[in-house]
């Protein structure tokens, strides 16, 4: 599945993980951690397909997921 | 000198769907932009253009020689002018027709209410996470719709808040980002950077948004977060929901937040404040770990170690923790940096890890 980073976060999850498999968007956030442990440090929410998200949700391997923090700049 | 009004708007005018009808609505709006910046200058040179009758414009900052690569409204000779009043003095020689009221100190809880409630819209076109948590429970009470604008190094967000007007989806900033406490470790402009043009790009697409608004034309960004990417020329749309958690607050606790505080309030690490600092400096305590990049200015003669942010990120998995019998204590510039670099370095130790709270910025103001 094709994962997106925004912000903050792409600095952090250098360089972007293509071969990530897994079931769904907790796995997937568990994974990511363990890679880039940064992660933890900063918010943001997920979204799956352009959809923004809450809940753990399943993903299939032609999926989306965007991991979009707040930004503060102006 | 007499000017056609036709004239002036005429290239407007003329475009489907506009006519002297939508001209009159914007003749007629007010509309009130939070932040004179790099945001708020671009929208508010449109929306004067383009005959929004009535400005608010709220900022207490002064123009800074670094504010101008990417606020080119101002000029190196206006260095220290308030910018409200530039930018007013520029705006009414660029259309006489337009009447703008300056504000020229920062918003507030307890002048926030007053003054966005004389106007139809507001734009957040702010720097900082307190002041947009603090918009966007100013706009919650008073039912205004916010046109939501931030950047981040290359990239901006856009999106349109709490409109409940027209049918709106009335999404609030708060169902995006529940926890402002959350924001303490993202960084700002002033310590990532920004790409000058970046939040021109976002100032007029939140001034765009502002005329579809008013003129009732077009698709609104209404529950659409959108997100441009400059160095890839993309545009990233999410769809938003709402919050089912997600703080509402009433007038009486609207006056008595401290968004400076909420915004600060989560840490797993110990701040400590500048006077604690000096004091555990003054007893020989401290291991002082300098985060900032090498070269960054000002040199203090209190350092024992530096390793700068940037690679304190990429080596996070084989981070050295300096060995010391003395409390280590990080600093950097502005405290936010020194505060992740705490969270990592805590996660790695049973030590206990402070980081100078405000960072050299406060040690030095103090």
């Amino acid at each position: 599945m094709q994962v997106l980073v925004f912000g903050s976060l792409t600095d952090i999850v250098a360089p972007l993980p293509n071969d990530i498999i897994c079931d769904n968007t907790e796995q997937l956030i568990g994974l990511l951690e363990a890679k880039y442990p940064a992660i933890k440090t900063t918010t943001y929410f997920i979204a799956v397909n352009g959809k923004m998200i809450r809940e753990n949700t399943p993903l299939q391997p032609t999926d989306t997921v965007a991991l979009m923090p707040p930004f503060s700049g102006g | 000198m007499l000017e056609s009004i036709n004239e002036r708007y005429s290239r407007q005018i003329i475009l489907p769907g506009f006519g002297e009808a939508a001209q009159q609505k914007l003749r007629q709006a007010k509309v009130c932009i939070v932040g004179m910046g790099a945001l708020g200058c671009p929208a508010l040179q449109y929306l004067t253009a383009a005959g929004v009758g009535n400005m608010g414009i709220v900022d207490g900052d002064v123009v800074q020689l670094h504010n101008l690569h990417r606020q080119p409204l101002f000029f190196s000779n206006e260095v220290g002018a308030l910018k409200v009043m530039v930018a007013k003095q520029k705006m009414q020689q660029l259309n006489p027709l337009v009447n703008i009221t300056d504000y020229p100190f920062h918003i507030h809880p307890k002048n926030a209410l007053q003054i966005l409630s004389e106007y139809d819209i507001v734009i957040d076109a702010t720097d900082n996470f307190p002041t947009k948590y603090l918009l966007n429970d100013a706009c919650a009470i008073l039912q205004k719709p916010l046109v939501y604008g931030a950047v981040s190094q290359y990239e901006g967000q856009v999106s349109i808040f709490n409109n409940n007007l027209k049918g709106g989806k009335n999404i609030q900033y708060r169902d995006v980002f529940p926890d402002p406490a959350a924001t303490a470790n993202i960084q700002s402009c002033e310590q990532s950077g920004v790409l000058g043009v970046l939040p021109g790009i976002i100032g007029t697409l939140q001034a765009t948004e502002v005329i579809k608004f008013i003129t009732g034309m077009g698709k609104l960004l209404d529950g659409r977060l959108l997100t441009y990417r400059s160095l890839e020329t993309q545009f990233y749309e999410i769809e938003l929901t709402k919050n089912a958690n997600a703080v509402n607050i009433n007038v009486d606790e609207f006056q008595q937040t401290d968004y400076q505080h909420i915004c600060n309030a989560a840490s797993t690490e110990e701040s400590l404040s500048v006077d604690q600092f000096k004091q555990m400096l003054q007893q020989q305590l401290l291991f002082v770990v300098d985060v900032r990049e090498m070269g960054e200015l000002p040199h203090v003669n209190f350092v024992d170690h530096q390793i700068p942010y940037s690679q304190i990120i990429q080596a996070e998995n084989n981070l050295h923790i300096p060995v010391t019998n003395k409390n280590i204590c990080i600093i950097c510039q502005q405290g936010v940096r020194s505060r992740n670099a705490a969270t990592i370095f805590q996660s790695k130790t049973l030590q206990k890890i402070f980081h100078l709270q405000g960072g050299l910025n406060a040690y030095f103001n103090s």
